[in-house]
């Protein structure tokens, strides 16, 4: 009987101690610093920037956005985004928030699609117009669940779409998405890579975006996230409000069907 | 806000431009001085020596609570923290940065001498907290990792 | 002209605990451009928070305070509905001065 005993305690002991090794007290105090970083979150200072935007008369037409339409109605703002990407009848196609952004920063208030598109993403000295608006407009879905539709034919596409891009080996390195975010609990160094094929890690990955980003000092949005994951793939760089990249969020989106939106949030 | 009151903060603004470059130095406008050879000192015991501070005492009535881990030397919160009665003046200083001092505080009667902000710090290091209270110095430190995390998260 | 400040104040029991968000570069000096050039140094020098007429907090900052600067701090005194001012000034001399009531 003792011999059975003990190796069932060696039995026990081998399968704690991979976890005792990982360091807990390092994860530990990492999900500390984050859990400070949240005492005063600086996207406030963009959300409030973005409120500004949205009713701010510009030239050539000298219109706001107040009239956008976000897919519940012309300027409601409040639960848009945990609805999007949706179909869009105006323009019959999928669009997610960025794509719409740029639609009615075109057709409402009558900015070139260039100057629609122009610093999507902000740096010290060029500040994003884009990001702003993000952070307002994602604010205002804060505490709702996710409730994207694939009903429409083109948003079941579209989520089909999404769903081969996230498989889709390509690139220097012959990665995919899912190279790195189809199993569970995988890390690079100390940076948890969560399994969006996983319900609960697809809802927590995709509630957190856009974010104010520590180590670039600016709110980030999901366009800019999926653009730097391509890079760190080494695939080309996607263009921004691509419909491959509308469709790769669109999949992302319905995977964290109804989790808490909890963005802006703030990140390292 | 409204037009009206962009206006009187841009005029505010202007004459607080030309009051700081001309009549008044920028230190005493509002009372807080700007020392800049403490700022500028490159360690720690420079920076000491010009924030007046003559000698101190590790004191455990002094507190720096922070994370072990940053995972973004950028952004680091911390909180300082005094029990000591009467402590007027507070200092967060980070060892190994080029210029050790970050950011002090004037604690005026009946505000709480805790403090929370956060400082860039250039890589792993002692944080230091150094008051001052009826004249006398006390600090507390803490090491502070810095790292920097994997992907992008 | 500098952009607002997010400020809270809330009176809990006997302390009002301030919160103070703050747009700013905190540009170090150390730092390089795409181009390789020294972005030069641009960041808070000084801060003072006013309850009404009285001082609350005076603070002086250095390149090492983090971009968009967040402070955290209480004080006694305070009531519901009572003024908040906070004013900071720049090392370029820009400024920027915000109020909140207390709730």
């Amino acid at each position: 009987m003792k011999p059975f005993v003990v190796f069932i305690f060696t039995i026990f002991l081998i399968n704690i101690a991979p976890y005792a090794i990982a360091g807990n007290s390092s994860t530990d105090e990492i999900a500390k610093y984050r859990e400070l970083l949240e005492d005063g979150n600086p996207a406030e200072l963009w959300e409030m920037r973005g409120e500004e935007l949205w009713k701010k008369k510009i030239a050539p037409k000298n219109v706001s956005l107040e009239q956008c339409d976000l897919g519940k109605g012309p300027g409601v703002v409040k639960g848009a985004y945990v609805e999007l990407p949706r179909y869009f009848k105006d323009v019959n196609k999928v669009m997610d928030l960025e794509q719409r952004l740029v639609y009615c920063r075109t057709t409402i208030q009558g900015l070139s699609h260039e100057q629609a598109v122009s610093t999507p993403f902000g740096s010290a000295g060029h500040p994003s117009d884009i990001e702003p608006l993000v952070a307002y407009i994602t604010s205002e879905s804060k505490g709702m669940k996710m409730a994207v539709s694939i009903k429409q034919p083109l948003e079941k596409d579209a989520y089909e779409i999404g769903k081969k891009f996230f498989f889709y080996r390509a690139g220097s390195h012959d990665f995919s998405c899912a190279t790195c975010h189809s199993s569970d609990k995988k890390r690079i160094r100390l940076q948890e890579l969560p399994n969006l094929l996983n319900k609960v890690d697809a809802q927590k990955a995709y509630s957190t975006w856009p974010a104010y980003r520590v180590s670039q000092g600016e709110v980030r949005s999901m366009q800019n996230r999926l653009s730097d994951c391509l890079r760190q793939q080494r695939f080309p760089e996607p263009i921004y409000t691509s419909d491959a990249i509308t469709a790769l969020i669109m999949f992302l989106a319905k995977n964290a069907e109804g989790g808490v939106y909890d963005a802006p949030a703030i990140k390292r | 806000m409204n037009q009206s009151r962009r206006d009187v903060l841009r005029i505010t603004s202007i004459l607080g431009l030309g009051l700081a470059g001309g009549l008044f130095s920028s230190l005493n406008v509002f009372g807080a001085e700007w020392m800049p050879k403490s700022f500028e000192a490159k360690n720690l015991a420079d920076a000491l020596k010009e924030l007046g501070v003559d000698k101190y005492t590790m004191s455990s009535d002094v507190s720096v609570v922070s994370a072990e881990i940053a995972e973004n030397g950028a952004v680091v919160p911390i909180s300082i923290a005094s029990a000591i009665p009467h402590t007027e003046y507070m200092a967060i200083l980070v060892e190994k940065n080029p210029s050790p001092l970050s950011v002090a505080f004037n604690i005026p009667e009946g505000t709480d001498a805790a403090i929370t902000t956060r400082v860039k710090m250039g890589g792993t290091s002692n944080v230091y907290a150094v008051v001052k209270a009826d004249g006398k110095w006390f600090a507390a430190s803490k090491e502070i990792k810095v790292t920097l995390g994997g992907c992008g998260g | 002209m500098a952009d607002p400040m997010r400020i809270r104040a809330v009176l809990n029991g006997d302390n009002v605990e301030v919160k103070i968000l703050i747009r700013h570069d905190m540009e170090t000096g150390l730092r390089k451009d795409p181009a390789g050039q020294l972005v030069p140094p641009h960041f808070i020098k000084t801060l003072t928070a006013k309850y009404e007429d009285r001082l609350v907090l005076d603070a002086v900052m250095g390149i090492s305070v983090s971009k968009d600067p967040f402070l955290s701090f209480k004080f006694k005194g305070g009531a519901k509905g009572g003024k908040l001012t906070v004013t900071w000034i720049d090392n370029l001399g820009d400024t920027r001065t915000d109020t909140a009531i207390i709730s």
